[in-house]
């Protein structure tokens, strides 16, 4: 019943920028301004916005607002220097003739509620300095690392997850 | 505009040959997957953005290939992972700590609270 009421409550505000959104996106796509082209485009978004909303609250996403775009669009732009930061790190170890890797299996804590939350962090992690997901049980997951600094939980927890789950937290809360 | 393009699509061959390279040089399974990950990830992608600066018209096009490129890559090189692990795939030599087995007693204890409340239930 109380879930009934959440999405109810944030039913048309979610709309409005589900369709704002998609509208950018067909914007870009198409990247003309005729008007056939918007009419097309308008019609389309709504239809889509109407079926997606529906949806949206029940696969565990918060209800949007400006302050979360905010700092999503943060999340991205940090996710993206640090897979930079990845691919020159990996590259390195690769490239090096005595290649300096300490491969190992570590275990770390998140503190994220939401399955897409966590799914979001597993696969950041992914993306990131030498480090991949294996695994996930209930708020602990296990980790590929190929350069082992740390082997106790909560040093490896600092290093590898603190730096997503920091932005996480606020987009989930 | 065109030179510019040119030079991130060749940054992004590099990637993907050192990518290669690393199959072929790393030791087990798990270091090979973080070799075929990392750096195909951002070849993949500064090649494609690239594409698209030579040719600004597919631009928008070739940013949204990417990002899909971007969300779908870690969650294949997981897929596999998690397959060799499961199926027992040995780490090399190398390897410094495994903490796969204090992982699956954590597990353990969840899957017993989980059936301890069931039967609670019933």
């Amino acid at each position: 019943m109380l879930k009934k009421n959440v999405e109810n409550k944030y039913w048309v505000k979610n709309f409005l920028y589900l369709f704002f959104f998609l509208i950018i996106i067909w914007l870009a796509l198409t990247s003309t301004f005729q008007w056939e082209e918007l009419i097309v485009g308008i019609l389309i978004s709504f239809l889509l916005a109407l079926f997606l909303n529906k949806n949206y609250l029940k696969l565990g996403f918060p209800p949007l607002s400006i302050k979360r775009i905010a700092v999503s669009i943060v999340y991205f732009i940090v996710l993206f220097f640090e897979i930079i930061k990845a691919n020159f790190d990996v590259a390195y170890r690769v490239i090096h003739p005595k290649m300096p890797i300490k491969p190992g299996i570590v275990v770390i804590k998140t503190g994220l509620k939401q399955d897409i939350a966590k799914m979001i962090l597993a696969n950041s992690i992914t993306l990131t300095p030498g480090t991949f997901t294996l695994d996930i049980i209930e708020d602990k997951l296990l980790i590929h690392w190929i350069n082992v600094k740390t082997e106790g939980l909560e040093e490896a927890t600092k290093i590898i997850g603190e730096r997503f789950e920091k932005y996480l937290k606020v987009i989930f809360a | 505009m065109e030179l510019f393009g040119m030079i991130i699509t060749g940054i992004g061959t590099i990637f993907l040959l050192i990518g290669n390279l690393g199959i072929l040089r790393l030791p087990d399974v798990y270091n090979r997957i973080q070799a075929g990950t990392k750096c195909t990830t951002l070849g993949a992608f500064l090649t494609i953005i690239g594409v698209g600066i030579i040719q600004p018209a597919w631009f928008w096009k070739c940013l949204l290939i990417a990002l899909f490129v971007l969300v779908t890559n870690p969650i294949s090189s997981h897929a596999i992972a998690r397959g060799s692990h499961k199926s027992g795939v040995p780490m090399c030599d190398r390897s410094v700590v495994d903490k796969s087995k204090e992982f699956e007693e954590y597990k353990a204890t969840k899957a017993t609270i989980k059936i301890v409340a069931f039967k609670e239930k019933k």
